[in-house]
C-alpha cells in the first residue's frame, strides 16, 4: 500500500477531483492504454472501407450512364415540373451507417433548406433512404415522413434494391407533381458534391414541351419508360451515395487514426515525464532519509 | 389578312422546323449500353443497333427520329464501325433516342449471348412452363408468364 501511494506524485491532490496534467501514473497508463485500443480500431475500419471503397467506385463506372441517360433524355425533351403545384415529394438518400464525416448531415441538410423554401399551402411527403436521415427528419417533420427504407449501406446497393424503393414510390398512390432526390455525387476520395436531382412524374414527362418530337410514344411505353426511368435514377443515386460514403468513412477514419496517434505521443511524453519525476523524488527522499542519518 | 397570318404562322412553323433538323445533322451515333454489372458501350461510334421492345424489334441507325421504347427479353445486336457485330442477351429496359443522335440503352440485365448456358435455360423453360400450368391467381399467372416468355426469347437467343 505504501509502495502504491508513494508513486503518486500529488499525494495531497484529492482522489475524486481530477485535474489534467497531474494525474497519476496509472491513470495515465490507463487512457494510454485506450487511446491505443481506439487508434487500432479506427484504423482497421480504415482498412476495411479503403477495400469497400475500390469495390464502390469499380461499381460506380457501369452505373453512372443510368444516371446520366435518363438525365440527359429529360435534358433534351426538356421536362419540367412546376414548384408552384401543390404536391412535392422528397427523397432523401442516404445509409445506416455513420462515422463518415458530414456526408449524411450535408443530405438532410440540403432537404431542411428546400423544406425551409417551400411556400405555405404546399403539400410535401418525406421519402427517407437509409436510418441516418430517418432520424433527424422524423423528429422535424413526423407529419410529412412517407415511407423510409433501412439496411442500406451494408452491402452494395443492387439494382433490385432501387426497383423495389421505384416500386414503392410507384404504388404508394401519391401523385406528386415537383420530386426532388438528393444524394451525394462522389468526385474524388476527398470531395463529393451533395445534388438535388428532379424527379418527374408521368405527367410532367407526359407534358413536357418537346415530347412530341419523339415518334411513337404512347401512354403504356411512356409508363414503362417512367418507371424504368426512375429505377435508373434510384441505383445511381444508390451507387453515387455508398461510393462517396466509403470514401468519406476512409478519410475520417484515417483522420481519426492520424488524431489518436497525436493523443498517444502526447500522452506518452507525459508518462514518461511523470515517472521521471516520481523516480527522482524517491531519490532525494532516499538521498534525504540517509543525510539525516 | 387571315391569309397573312396563315402564311406567317407556318413561316414560322417552317423556320422551326428546319432549325430542328439542321440541328441534328451530325452523322455519327453517339451509343450507350449498359447493365448494373457493365458498361459495354460509353458514347461509342457504332454503325446500327438492332433492339428488341415491347411494340416490335427495329433497328437504329445514326439520325434516327428521336423516340422511347422499352425493352423486351431479347438479343441486342450491335454493329461496330469496323464491322464487328457483337450481340447481347437483355431481360428488359428502356432504349432512349434523343435528337442530338444520341442512343441510350440501358438493360436490367445484360450479358453476351455466348455467355448463356443452354443446359441451365431449357431446364429453366421447363420449370416456367410448368409453373405457368399450376399457377391460379392473375398475379401468379402473370409473374409466370413472364419469366417464360423470358426462358422463351433465351432459348431463341441461343439457336
Amino acid at each position: 500500500m505504501e509502495a502504491v501511494l508513494s508513486r503518486s506524485v500529488q499525494i495531497f491532490t484529492p482522489t475524486c477531483t481530477h485535474v489534467r496534467g497531474m494525474a497519476t501514473l496509472k491513470d495515465i497508463r490507463i487512457r494510454l492504454k485506450s487511446v491505443t485500443n481506439i487508434q487500432k480500431i479506427t484504423k482497421s475500419m480504415k482498412m476495411v472501407s479503403a477495400a469497400k471503397y475500390a469495390r464502390a467506385e469499380r461499381e460506380l463506372r457501369p452505373a453512372r450512364p443510368y444516371g446520366k441517360g435518363t438525365q440527359s433524355f429529360y435534358d433534351r425533351a426538356e421536362v419540367t415540373q412546376d414548384d408552384s403545384k401543390p404536391n412535392h415529394l422528397i427523397v432523401s438518400m442516404t445509409s445506416d451507417r455513420g462515422l463518415c464525416g458530414g456526408i449524411h448531415s450535408n443530405v438532410v441538410k440540403a432537404v431542411k433548406a428546400e423544406i425551409a423554401e417551400k411556400k405555405v399551402g404546399v403539400n410535401f411527403k418525406i421519402i427517407c433512404i437509409g436510418d441516418k436521415t430517418k432520424l433527424v427528419l422524423q423528429r422535424l417533420y413526423n407529419q410529412n415522413m412517407f415511407y423510409s427504407f433501412n439496411n442500406v449501406g451494408k452491402t452494395p446497393p443492387t439494382f433490385a434494391d432501387a426497383s423495389f424503393i421505384a416500386k414503392t414510390i410507384m404504388e404508394s398512390g401519391y401523385k406528386y407533381d415537383f420530386g426532388t432526390m438528393y444524394f451525394n455525387v462522389f468526385k474524388s476520395v476527398v470531395s463529393y458534391n451533395t445534388t438535388a436531382q428532379p424527379i418527374f412524374s408521368e405527367e410532367s414527362v407526359a407534358t413536357a414541351e418537346k415530347l412530341t418530337l419523339y415518334d411513337s410514344i404512347d401512354e403504356d411505353v411512356l409508363k414503362s419508360y417512367n418507371e424504368f426511368a426512375l429505377a435508373s435514377l434510384i441505383y445511381y443515386g444508390l451507387k453515387e451515395g455508398a461510393c462517396s460514403e466509403q470514401s468519406s468513412r476512409m478519410t475520417a477514419m484515417e483522420g481519426a487514426s492520424k488524431n489518436a496517434g497525436e493523443m498517444i505521443d502526447k500522452l506518452q511524453m507525459t508518462y514518461n515525464r511523470t515517472r521521471q519525476a516520481v523516480i527522482t523524488r524517491e531519490l532525494i527522499e532516499i538521498i534525504s532519509g540517509a543525510a539525516a542519518l | 389578312m387571315s391569309v397573312l397570318r396563315h402564311l406567317t404562322r407556318t413561316n414560322g412553323l417552317l423556320a422551326k422546323v428546319t432549325r430542328e433538323i439542321s440541328k441534328r445533322s451530325y452523322a455519327d451515333m453517339s451509343f450507350t449500353f449498359s447493365s448494373p454489372g457493365n458498361a459495354y458501350y460509353q458514347n461509342a461510334n457504332v454503325k446500327q443497333v438492332d433492339v428488341p421492345s415491347l411494340s416490335g424489334s427495329f433497328g437504329i441507325l445514326p439520325e434516327h427520329v428521336p423516340s422511347l421504347a422499352v425493352l423486351k427479353p431479347g438479343v441486342v445486336t450491335v454493329f461496330e464501325e469496323d464491322g464487328a457485330v457483337k450481340k447481347y442477351f437483355v431481360s428488359g429496359g428502356n432504349i432512349t433516342i434523343n435528337d442530338d443522335s444520341s442512343v441510350q440503352v440501358l438493360a436490367e440485365e445484360a450479358h453476351p449471348v455466348d455467355r448463356l448456358d443452354a443446359q441451365a435455360i431449357r431446364d429453366g423453360l421447363a420449370k416456367s412452363q410448368q409453373e405457368l400450368n399450376s399457377a391460379t391467381t392473375d398475379i401468379q399467372k402473370a409473374e409466370a408468364q413472364i419469366s417464360f416468355e423470358c426462358y422463351e426469347a433465351l432459348s431463341k437467343a441461343l439457336e
